[in-house]
């Protein structure tokens, strides 16, 4: 129907709550056809993202996972100079044509789909500082040219892709200049509620206002190393429900650290804090005015 | 058309850039503002802002050029416009719709200037900025409409950052004259090291293998070559330090710069390192960060280099309760964490911008040297530490 309908199609999905500023970038990166940039603490769902939006779509979604060592050609296509020299060597395989050694990446698959494609680019901010800058062509034209054969692939649809950063470096401004960014906030009291309904939608309110209380507190403590995060208080009840734990039993301590620290000096350092007659909170009103408004 | 909040972000020093408004425009000629005030607010930001760094001057600039804080409602009619579109109902939820329809838009017009209002003077009065969040007529998430207040980020922050003047605004500036020189003596900061996965392929072994295989071929991989230098800056800054703001803000510009390092991040403390270091140059409280978890969180082989004048009164130095901010002072003495600095990092160095001839004279940079390969700001001097920094340890002055 109308351009603006087209426009706002991503809506979360049944298993994942976004936030409308979220829905909002996501759906103007969408309809600009620009890269979408997300950034945000670990464990607020930056790379389920891209596989929500690809489900809610209903686009296939290729997935680039960055490593350290990882180059901005190898996305687009690797000419595997081993495999035609071994070939070579023992005669196997069509040594004569060239193509069949050329391996398409993650990105060189999106742009010669037939279709509209999501492409999650992940961790990008784990390569090297100069990656972001070997794609920005391939990126904002949406083509490149195999050099040992001269094919040009253009993308006949701009896929939607999806870039996530830890935030380990900083990005090159060229590169940012051509993204949409969003930054996931961590979610609040009532987001929370609403997501972890969604992973266990038959939780008793009381254990899940202890649970959330804990969780509050946990993350407010400033000497943890790693602050537990949302997919740690879903693995968290998870346990707890497993375990057929009651609310009252983790109002004095928290069973089951290990799945929400995964720190050894964090566990050490709360188990110092308990044993040192350091009182937990168990009300919402015990943690101050930022949870209670 | 909105020209005028273009110009507001560059003043509050948001980096945007022709490309990402027209970015913006294009998506607004899409219609994407359709939904509400807060859609276009969110629209804005996802296209125009890059990091949520910027997300507090974002929002002043957006407060500023959208509710008339000098009086003026420049346009109101656009907002007022937006408020009305029928459109907007149609992408909300149940509840949402339920909670907009009961209101008229002329109320919701009002409410939305009251908000404003009041938000104003709270923050005029040194109060926090943001607060009335979570009951905003478009009650989605607790974000507020006037996009003020975003899911608490940086609430204290942005009070502050208004009521005080921002002395290091210009630090990251770039400043082109010495520069490159800066850039250049810092070329040498790095140790190229081979680490991590085998996966070149090392030519010459290969064929040299290859021959001795009588032409059977044997590749040989070998591990990259990486710069493995990880720095962490302490940086005084305020008070001494002033009038040494060019050259400093240069050597900071060329380390941000500095693409080959593997990793750098830069702390903040004013006159002498005591409990807390900041990560901002503001030293506002809430980017304060104990000194002990600074050295729990960064190994012994990050290298850590000093920015400072050494230059204090001796008690702030040796004295239990020497820090010169009385709120801050406690028993232990700044030396102690000098040495603590010293006895964890393999490799350190003390960048001095007074010249070498006034080190002697000033007791405090005396007894700093001594703990402290101590150099000084110049390109000479960066160069010296960077060999420092890089060479077998070095050994602090003697006497």
């Amino acid at each position: 129907m109308s351009e603006s309908n087209e426009f706002n199609r991503f809506q979360g999905t049944e298993s994942y709550i976004a936030s409308e500023s979220l829905m909002s970038a996501v759906n103007c990166a969408i309809a600009l056809e620009r890269p979408l940039l997300i950034k945000g603490e670990p464990g607020t769902g930056k790379t389920l993202l891209a596989r929500h939006i690809s489900e809610a779509l209903g686009m296939p979604m290729e997935s680039w996972y960055i490593k350290s060592t990882s180059k901005g050609e190898e996305g687009l296509y690797v000419y595997d100079t081993l495999q035609r020299l071994n070939d070579a060597r023992f005669g196997e395989g069509n040594v004569g044509d060239i193509r069949s050694y050329i391996k398409y990446g993650p990105l060189g698959r999106v742009f010669a789909a037939k279709e509209r494609q999501v492409l999650l680019i992940d961790e990008i901010d784990k390569a090297d500082v100069e990656f972001p800058n070997d794609l920005l062509r391939e990126i904002d034209e949406m083509r490149f040219t195999v050099m040992e054969t001269g094919d040009e692939i253009v993308a006949a649809h701009r896929p939607v892709v999806i870039i996530t950063s830890n935030n380990e470096k900083e990005l090159p401004d060229a590169f940012l200049r051509r993204c949409i960014f969003h930054f996931i906030d961590f979610p609040d009291r009532e987001l929370m509620n609403q997501i972890v309904a969604v992973h266990h939608p038959n939780l008793d309110a009381t254990l899940l206002d202890q649970v959330l209380v804990k969780f509050y507190w946990l993350r407010g403590q400033n000497e943890l190393r790693k602050k537990p995060s949302t997919s740690e208080l879903i693995d968290w009840i998870a346990a707890l429900l497993a375990s057929g734990i009651t609310s009252a039993q983790i109002e004095a301590h928290i069973p089951f650290v290990g799945s929400l620290l995964k720190n050894e000096q964090d566990t050490e350092a709360l188990g110092e804090y308990a044993s040192g007659g350091g009182t937990m909170p168990s009300q919402w009103s015990d943690l101050g005015p930022k949870y209670n408004q | 058309m909105f020209l005028e909040f273009f110009y507001t972000l560059r003043e509050a020093g948001v980096p945007v850039a022709i490309q990402e408004w027209m970015m913006l425009m294009r998506a607004l000629a899409m219609g994407q503002h359709s939904s509400s005030l807060l859609s276009f607010y969110n629209l804005s930001r996802a296209c125009l802002v890059k990091s949520e760094t910027y997300f507090d001057a974002f929002d002043r600039a957006f407060a500023q050029v959208f509710h008339g804080v000098e009086g003026q409602l420049t346009i109101s009619d656009e907002l007022q416009k937006w408020l009305e579109d029928p459109k907007n109902f149609k992408e909300l939820t149940d509840e949402e719709r339920a909670a907009l329809e009961m209101l008229t838009s002329d109320e919701l017009m009002r409410r939305y200037l009251e908000i404003l209002e009041e938000q104003t003077e709270r923050h005029d009065g040194g109060d926090k900025w943001v607060g009335t969040g979570g009951r905003s007529p478009f009650g989605h998430s607790g974000e507020h409409p006037t996009g003020i207040r975003v899911g608490g980020f940086s609430k204290n922050r942005s009070a502050m950052k208004v009521a005080e003047d921002r002395r290091y605004k210009n630090y990251r500036t770039d400043l082109t004259m010495d520069l490159r020189q800066t850039k250049v003596a810092l070329k040498r900061l790095r140790q190229l090291t081979r680490t991590g996965p085998q996966s070149e392929l090392d030519l010459d072994e290969t064929i040299d293998k290859t021959c001795k295989n009588a032409g059977e071929i044997d590749f040989v991989f070998r591990a990259e070559r990486r710069n493995n230098v990880r720095l962490i800056l302490l940086m005084d800054v305020g008070g001494t330090m002033e009038p040494f703001f060019r050259p400093v803000s240069r050597l900071l510009t060329a380390l941000h710069e500095e693409r080959g390092l593997r990793e750098f991040h830069p702390f903040y403390f004013h006159n002498c390192v005591y409990e807390t270091v900041y990560e901002d140059a503001l030293l506002f409280q809430d980017s304060a960060i104990p000194t002990a978890d600074l050295l729990r969180r960064y190994d012994e082989r990050w290298k850590l280099v000093i920015v400072g004048d050494a230059a204090m009164h001796p008690h702030e130095l040796v004295g239990a309760r020497g820090n010169i901010n009385p709120r801050l002072e406690t028993e232990t003495a700044g030396i102690e964490w000098l040495y603590k600095l010293q006895d964890h990092f393999h490799r350190t160095a003390w960048v001095n911008p007074e010249p070498p001839d006034r080190w002697t004279r000033t007791q405090s940079a005396n007894a700093i040297r001594k703990i402290f390969p101590m150099f000084h700001l110049s390109v000479d001097g960066i160069e010296s530490a960077v060999s420092a920094l890089i060479g077998s340890r070095p050994i602090a002055a003697a006497s």
